[in-house]
């Protein structure tokens, strides 16, 4: 086997397809044909039997949806002050609440609910309504920067995790902070029982990744995927890839149903996998397109720009749905174009 | 026979007598004993048997520092050459204990100086160390070999040099883990030039660069070197030259597994590896990614310690190299590795013995991954022989845990951690309890036991009808009445550390072990029902019992207590910080 290769040195070559770790086409779903049993996360299948209007404090669903959906399209990049969901946490109160979201209570302080609350406040139901997709539930994380959407939806959505389906259902927070806890997460100490020295270790590793402004280091680059409709987040490291469609390949596997679509790539090692013709034919193929928000906080489409600059600009990745991202698509390509 | 003598066991009479063998053989004889149980034993026998025990006897193992002092340990065994500590409670590793708690080493080192002058080994754990102590051993002590310090605090790089300037003898310098002040790496140069004893060398857990020149020097004189984990900042081309010069070695932690590779020089890593034909611990391995993981498959052939717990690997770069892994008998690894990987466990490595899953993520809750019962559940089909595991993982089921128990009977270790606290059974909503109680059911050696989840008093009612060899219990966020506790206390006969936080267990509970805290090592209570009542009952009832009582900083409503409780022949600590009170 020739030796594998980190990028620059001697030219990418098709070899480094084999060692960089992305997981062959070839491979069932179920990853090495372990007979694991395919799980549903997602309840992608359930989808057509959900109601919307099932959703308690609903009021007019339909016009909601298609006002919001509106917004969606009309959503612009890179909004003056505008952050990435996460930071939101702090800018709550300029967020409008949709009145009828305020079904969920802990939506206001965006923390973590205790275990009775995400017990009672949720039920399949509810979640389902997140995965059909087309709600603002979950497009602000995607679209991010729209105030609207992003405040009410996103705590919720973070809080799904509670009691999603039977399968995949963990009480991520049974005992943690109450409703309306400040954004700080209320952590038990020397809970879990980890040695200082490492969690001090991992934590190094990964806060590398999570800097604003410095570059990823040398190491592992972890980053966040997310999911519109999943229920929780995972966890890629970018140097395990060397294109788009190794990335393409592995999140696929982690977030079973998701395609990126016909992610062209040719063997030849290109840096760049992705064309913008090729995007477009992305959008019409598949359910889901793959996004990402930048160093700026702006999210763009995946595969716009050379591989090495995506690692290094990429903060988060999330997979949105196609339909979500129609307006995205040509103002990546412009964006990266002013830029060049 | 004499009548008084008949009535005596057969034994004694025997031994009554003036001694068949000359004390210096019965010495010798004792001398070949290896364990410190089996010492312990002798030295009961009879008095010509405990001063030969005492007189022979090279290796002490302390537990708990406090339980004697170095006056009676020096008194009693004269001859010592090699130490063990255990100092602090072992919930300080988890912020638990404040700073200068105590469980300082210099005391004992003075006395050292004076009765074991020819001290060669001395191994501690959370303990502190000052770079003066480190440097008092290193003068004092001219025969000394052997420094293996765990967990431990209060020194720096400093003292570390202080050792390898004049430790003429070393043999073994093992640093691991310990909260510690990383100036430089200067300290390794410190090795004099004419310096060629080294067998051991850890500095994995070091974060500051050293000299590569004068490690390879070093590495190259040592041709004794066995065992060598370098730290983070060492490069694969760099560990690569390390290799050619130790292919020997049998214990290998590698630095970085990132760096950009010519071909060449990933041929030459990959030809090392292959040289290294004793390879039987592998650890380090920070940052690999599956692209220079293969060039380590040729070394694994005879590995029975694989230790990945800093290499965020995922499931199938696990799988592939487990494929290579078939003699392994201990695994450590992250959580990334997620349920497939362990799949690839329970397929690969049937002689397993011992795994450990970490998670990677402990504090963030947003993220879900990690493993699961099916995990577990895959290993435990897999390696019947498993007796160890220590599993970090996000749900679990009493189901899952009863069927991995009935796979495995063998178990002597089972530590279960569902990271969030009280969280049921995730499929039937119900406590926990039967998990605990199948393990215990089922696993008739189990020494150590560490529960979690939500569970009541009934898991205790288990713990103590069934676990008669559990040794070591630990407990958090668990049970629901003093019942819970007093199940345990009065039922395992082999108990010697139980460590409790934030249980419903009051005054009650804790003085229903009034009769047994005297057979076991210690006690740890934090954040439960206990009031300062309740430990001075406790400290006056029994005055063999050191009990100490720490106000819970962390606690709301500021009644609550720290509170450690342990026998000890050498009374109160003199040397307790001003936040522990001794009652």
């Amino acid at each position: 086997m020739s030796p594998p290769l980190l990028g620059a040195e001697e030219g990418g070559t098709s070899d480094v397809t084999k060692v960089a770790g992305s997981p062959s086409s070839k491979d069932s779903p179920d990853g090495l044909g372990l007979g694991l049993k395919e799980r549903n996360y997602l309840g992608l299948s359930d989808c057509s039997s959900v109601d919307s209007s099932t959703v308690s404090g609903q009021s007019d669903p339909e016009a909601q949806n298609n006002k919001l959906n509106l917004k969606a399209t009309e959503l612009r990049l890179g909004l003056p002050g505008s952050q990435s969901p996460e930071r939101d946490l702090d800018e709550k109160p300029l967020f409008p609440l949709l009145p009828s979201k305020d079904g969920i209570k802990t939506v206001v302080s965006g923390n973590k609910r205790g275990f009775s609350d995400a017990i009672d406040g949720f039920s399949d139901k509810k979640w389902m309504f997140h995965s059909a997709g087309t709600d603002e539930g979950t497009q602000p994380l995607g679209q991010g920067k729209f105030p609207a959407n992003a405040g009410p939806k996103q705590p919720a959505t973070k809080e799904v995790p509670a009691k999603p389906l039977p399968e995949r259902a963990n009480g991520i927070n049974p005992s943690r902070a109450a409703n309306n806890a400040p954004a700080a997460k209320a952590q038990v100490i020397g809970w879990p029982p980890v040695r200082s020295f490492r969690k001090n270790t991992l934590a190094t590793t990964s806060k590398d990744n999570d800097e604003v402004d410095g570059k990823p280091g040398p190491g592992a680059l972890f980053i966040k995927v997310s999911m519109d409709g999943a229920p929780y987040l995972r966890k890629v490291d970018l140097r395990n890839y060397s294109k788009y469609y190794e990335l393409s390949v592995a999140l696929e596997k982690m977030f079973s149903g998701f395609t990126i679509g016909q992610c062209g790539t040719n063997g030849t090692g290109g840096r760049e996998s992705m064309s913008e013709s090729k995007l477009k034919d992305l959008l019409h193929g598949s359910d889901y397109v793959l996004t990402y928000e930048d160093k700026d906080g702006d999210w763009m489409l995946v595969g716009d720009v050379p591989w090495e600059m995506f690692i290094e600009s990429c903060k988060r990745l999330k997979i949105m749905k196609s339909s979500d991202a129609i307006g995205l698509a040509p103002r990546a390509t412009e964006k990266s174009k002013a830029r060049n | 026979m004499d009548p008084k003598r008949a009535r005596e066991s057969p034994e004694s009479a025997v031994l009554s007598r003036p001694s068949a063998f000359p004390d210096e053989v019965l010495e010798r004889i004792l001398s070949l004993l290896d364990t410190h149980k089996d010492r312990s034993s002798a030295s009961l026998v009879s008095k010509a048997w405990y001063h030969a025990e005492r007189w022979s006897r090279a290796r002490v193992f302390i537990g708990n520092c406090y339980s004697v002092s170095a006056e009676i340990l020096v008194r009693r065994f004269p001859n010592i050459r090699s130490v063990t500590l255990k100092g602090k409670p072992r919930f300080s590793d988890f912020n638990l204990v404040p700073q200068n708690w105590g469980a300082d080493i210099h005391s004992w080192l003075l006395v050292f100086a004076e009765h074991y002058p020819s001290l060669e080994e001395l191994r501690l754990k959370r303990m502190t160390v000052t770079d003066q102590s480190l440097e008092f051993l290193a003068l004092k002590f001219p025969n000394f070999k052997s420094l293996s310090l765990l967990s431990c605090d209060g020194f720096s790089t400093d003292g570390l040099s202080a050792i390898a300037t004049h430790c003429r003898n070393l043999t073994e310098l093992d640093i691991q883990e310990n909260g510690i002040d990383d100036i430089s790496g200067n300290w390794l140069n410190c090795f004099p030039d004419n310096f060629t004893s080294l067998e051991v060398l850890n500095f994995a857990s070091l974060n500051s660069e050293v000299n590569f020149d004068s490690l390879e020097r070093l590495v190259t004189r040592c041709n004794l070197l066995r065992i060598l984990k370098v730290n983070k900042t060492i490069t694969l081309d760099q560990l690569q030259r390390l290799l050619v010069r130790a292919p020997w070695l049998t214990e290998l932690g590698t630095g970085s597994f990132i760096q950009e590779l010519t071909p060449r020089q990933y041929a030459d890593l990959e030809t090392s590896f292959k040289g290294c034909r004793n390879l039987q611990t592998l650890s380090g391995l920070s940052e690999a990614t599956a692209l220079y993981l293969p060039a380590l498959y040729p070394a694994c052939a005879n590995l029975t310690f694989l230790n990945l717990s800093y290499a965020a690997l995922q499931s199938e770069e696990l799988a592939r190299l487990l494929a290579y892994c078939a003699h392994l008998r201990r695994l450590w690894v992250l959580d990334t590795v997620e349920d497939k990987g362990l799949e690839a466990v329970g397929q690969n490595c049937p002689l397993l013995e011992e795994l450990r899953v970490f998670p990677s993520d402990p504090f963030d809750e947003e993220i879900v991954h990690g493993v699961t019962e099916l995990g577990f559940l895959a290993v435990s089909y897999g390696c019947r022989k498993l007796r160890y595991v220590l599993y970090f993982c996000r749900q679990m089921t009493n189901a899952a845990v009863a069927t991995i128990v009935r796979n495995c009977p063998d178990f002597t270790h089972f530590r279960l951690c569902i990271m969030n606290p009280g969280q049921p059974d995730y499929l039937t909503r119900e406590p926990m309890d039967e998990a605990f109680g199948a393990v215990v059911k089922n696993c008739p050696k189990l020494q150590r036991l560490a529960v979690s989840g939500l569970l009541t008093d009934l898991t205790f009612e288990y713990i103590g009808t069934f676990a008669k060899n559990l040794e070591t219990l630990s407990v958090a966020f668990a049970g629901s009445s003093d019942l819970g506790m007093q199940c345990v206390l009065e039922g395992c006969p082999k108990l010697r550390k139980l460590e409790i936080r934030d249980c419903p267990f009051g005054n009650k509970a804790l003085l229903s072990g009034l009769e047994k805290y005297e057979s076991m090592r210690s006690l740890w209570m934090s954040a439960c029902k206990i009031t300062m009542n309740g430990c001075r009952l406790l400290a006056r009832k029994m005055p063999r019992l050191n009990v100490e009582v720490m106000k819970d900083e962390e606690s709301n409503d500021g009644q609550s207590y720290k509170v450690y409780v342990y026998r000890s022949v050498a009374g109160p600590r003199r040397d307790a910080p001003p936040f522990v009170l001794t009652l």
